[in-house]
């Protein structure tokens, strides 16, 4: 599904590297984790992937099932398949969240050459899902992420997730600012999703996420590279010691 | 918006696929008839007391509406074009203009939409406007308003051919509503013609004003009785087609005690290579307990890329709120000309009497706006209302200029004013220039003005979710237009929505 090799990336506008020889793998219906400390290229990488400015790839490629990632406009990475859920999803003032949910959905269906949903299938569908969500009328008629609280947020982010029916899809520290009843419903509705066709990478830096969404395997991220790469219990081993015992290995 | 490119994504909540084929097929026919009806008869260029008498003559005016133009025009000749708003543009040159242009023969007139001006049809198609707007669109006087020249045609044609008009008019005749041509009314209603024409904006207010005074051509007239609620919108589609002529409409609207109408105007032009001048008037007088809303989707040609062409659009629209608790809403959005000078006003005099103003300007490549509006407040407990929304791209300049004036009887009056401007990209400009004169002690004037950017954060947002940048600068500025876009009426706020989109292709990237 995604394949990562060898990406180096720097900033756009300074000298500076932050991914240093990415190797990643992620096969069709797994869930990989990535953990490292702050500054270690998680966030960067999410970004890269899915095509934001201010990157540049010195070296090494990206492909989602054949196709080069890094030569693709961002939403024609989308309507390949890639989907970000952004760590702080952004406001759109004016703008009804179904509204948007719509253009989004149809603008991919175009891109692929497939026919536009009418509205009546688009309200029964999207009514359908932000249920599971617990995403009530209201909300769906707000201005997209306007006034909506942290949990709120991460539910719409995981809503358009469920309506774009991505086939790869990143959850860029999905967990942060949530309390534990919001995490567990997010956690709900990723796991609702997991299917044979659909791959997920889960950036956190705590362990408790994979307690809700389990992975198949966890790698460390550190200083731009992945350093170890594990099962589950690679989670666990950082939860308990933290990750100066990792670095230290790899020093 | 790419969407908009591929014919098959036209369609939209609510319209018919039935209806977008029957437009699409209808403007693929248009060559024939366009050959025949292009052909045109002018006057001879300039502006004098012979071109002012020809125009009241081919009107077939009576003396006095004749008189009453060429003073306006012995006025003008002493005036001189006002240079203070925010806008560039070479001097022109009033005599190199033509002042009257009709089709050659009436029997040339279009009998069905075949022969309907293509770009009308095209543009009409572009934005997806489903059949039965287009006759709403269309204008109900259109059928009768065949004289002022080309810029009708079109719109008679598709009235003609579904014939929608005589219901219309038997409707709004019913009601004792008189909506016809302004040339029509001098003629069959000369009463209320000498009564208001020029009440609101004097003959002498400002040198456009002035000359259109002296050489209007055409325009539109409405009369709603006292008590009386226009039975349905009445709109007016004006349009631009003879190349060097000038354009020049006169609208009169007088909303008797206790009624109400709310009035649609639509504008397009042709591309040209010269710039274009359109000089119109518009009046309003709103009687006792009277309301009037008045809607504008102005999308005149901008000039090209490179700011070549254009509509230079200098349009003088005041509000007469005459009666107390009277009450006037002037909304409107800007898209287009290459140069825009335009302030609807209100005139507060009746106590009780209320003016809103909502505003959406977009100036993209190298199109200037400057534009805004006078609330005058001279009656007691009036209270006004202003939002603009002003969106600057490429290197266009983007002006607000408003007037709030609380006059020293107007006691315990109100103001609100918010005023936001959005920039796309780096080389354009946004100005605000709010004008605040406050007489007596007991009202009250707020203004709020912000300025922000497109969001690259917003773009990469929608981008992510599958959106083309062009689709995603749309979205993000309707949402930023919205409290002015939820202002229109529902056929109009579609058209200009997507008109937002049209007017913003090609200013990212």
């Amino acid at each position: 599904m995604l394949e990562i090799k060898n990406l180096h990336v720097k900033l756009e506008n300074e000298d500076k590297q932050i991914l240093k020889g990415v190797n990643l793998t992620v096969e069709a219906g797994k869930v990989h984790a990535i953990m490292g400390p702050n500054g270690s290229g998680k966030s960067t990488l999410s970004y890269v992937l899915s095509g934001r400015d201010g990157y540049e790839v010195t070296d090494g490629e990206a492909t989602l099932d054949g196709a080069d990632l890094l030569d693709l406009e961002p939403e024609e990475r989308a309507a390949a398949g890639l989907f970000l859920a952004f760590q702080y999803p952004v406001e759109i003032p004016g703008v009804g969240n179904l509204t948007f949910l719509r253009t989004a959905v149809n603008a991919q269906r175009k891109a692929r050459g497939e026919e536009e949903l009418s509205s009546a299938d688009f309200l029964k569908v999207v009514r359908e899902r932000a249920k599971t969500l617990k995403i009530d009328a209201d909300m769906l008629k707000r201005p997209v992420n306007v006034g909506f609280s942290g949990g709120e947020k991460k539910r719409n982010e995981i809503l358009q997730m469920a309506m774009l029916e991505p086939k790869m899809c990143i959850l860029d520290e999905t967990d942060s600012g949530l309390d534990v009843d919001a995490m567990k419903l997010v956690s709900e509705g990723v796991n609702a999703l997991r299917s044979e066709g659909r791959s997920f990478l889960v950036i956190t830096h705590y362990q408790r996420l994979l307690d809700h969404i389990k992975p198949d395997v966890v790698h460390i991220m550190a200083n731009g590279r992945i350093i170890k790469t594990g099962g589950p219990e690679l989670a666990l081993e950082v939860e308990n010691n933290g990750y100066a015992d990792l670095l230290a290995e790899v020093e | 918006m790419a969407a908009l490119d591929r014919p098959e994504m036209d369609v939209k909540e609510g319209v018919d696929q039935d209806t977008v084929d029957a437009v699409a097929k209808l403007s693929g026919k248009y060559k024939y008839g366009w050959e025949t009806e292009i052909e045109m008869e002018y006057a001879p260029k300039g502006v004098n007391p012979d071109i002012v008498r020809l125009i009241s003559e081919k009107n077939e005016e009576p003396e006095w509406m004749t008189e009453w133009r060429l003073a306006a025009f012995e006025r003008w000749e002493t005036m001189t074009e006002p240079k203070w708003a925010m806008v560039n543009y070479p001097e022109i040159d009033f005599q190199d203009q033509y002042y009257y242009a009709r089709p050659k023969s009436m029997a040339e007139k279009p009998k069905s939409l075949d022969d309907v001006d293509p770009k009308l049809l095209e543009t009409y198609k572009k934005l997806g406007i489903p059949l039965k707007e287009q006759m709403i669109l269309a204008g109900v006087e259109g059928a009768e308003d065949y004289k002022e020249g080309e810029r009708k045609v079109a719109v008679d044609a598709v009235f003609d051919s579904v014939s929608v008009g005589t219901t219309f008019k038997k409707e709004l005749e019913k009601a004792g509503v008189i909506f016809c041509s302004i040339s029509e009314a001098i003629k069959d209603h000369p009463e209320l013609v000498k009564k208001y024409l020029g009440s609101v904006v004097p003959v002498s207010d400002n040198y456009y004003a002035t000359l259109n005074s002296a050489v209007f051509s055409d325009g539109s007239f409405v009369y709603i009785p006292p008590n009386t609620r226009c039975p349905m919108e009445l709109s007016t589609y004006f349009r631009i087609n003879a190349e060097n002529t000038g354009q020049f409409e006169r609208t009169l609207i007088i909303a008797d005690k206790g009624s109400y109408v709310s009035y649609l105007e639509g504008c397009t032009a042709p591309q040209r290579d010269t710039a274009q001048l359109h000089a119109a008037v518009v009046e309003i007088i709103v009687e006792e307990d009277a309301e009037v809303k008045y809607s504008t989707v102005q999308n005149w040609f901008p000039g090209d890329e490179n700011g070549k062409g254009g509509i230079y659009n200098f349009v003088t629209k005041r509000a007469d709120c005459r009666g107390d608790r009277s009450k006037v809403m002037w909304t409107q959005v800007e898209t287009g000309s290459a140069v825009t000078w335009k302030y609807p006003s209100c005139i507060l005099r009746g106590n009780d009497s209320q003016g809103e103003f909502y505003s959406i300007a977009i100036a993209n490549n190298y199109q200037q706006a400057d534009t805004g509006t006078k609330m005058i407040h001279l009656g007691k407990n009036t209270k006004s209302r202003i939002v603009s929304k002003g969106i600057s791209a490429g290197k266009a300049q983007n002006t607000y200029r408003g007037l709030v004036s609380m006059h020293p009887k107007a006691k315990n009056s109100r103001n609100y004013t918010q005023c936001d401007s959005l920039l796309i990209g780096s080389q354009c400009g946004a100005h605000t220039v709010p004008y605040i004169e406050v007489k007596n002690n007991s009202s009250r004037v707020e203004h709020e003005a912000t300025t922000s950017k497109v969001d690259d954060d917003q773009l990469f947002y929608c981008r992510q979710r599958g959106m083309d940048e062009e689709e995603a600068v749309a979205l993000v500025v309707n949402g930023f237009c919205k409290e002015v876009l939820q202002a229109l009426p529902m056929e109009f706020a579609m058209e200009a929505q997507q008109l937002v989109a049209i007017s913003l292709e090609g200013s990212v990237g």
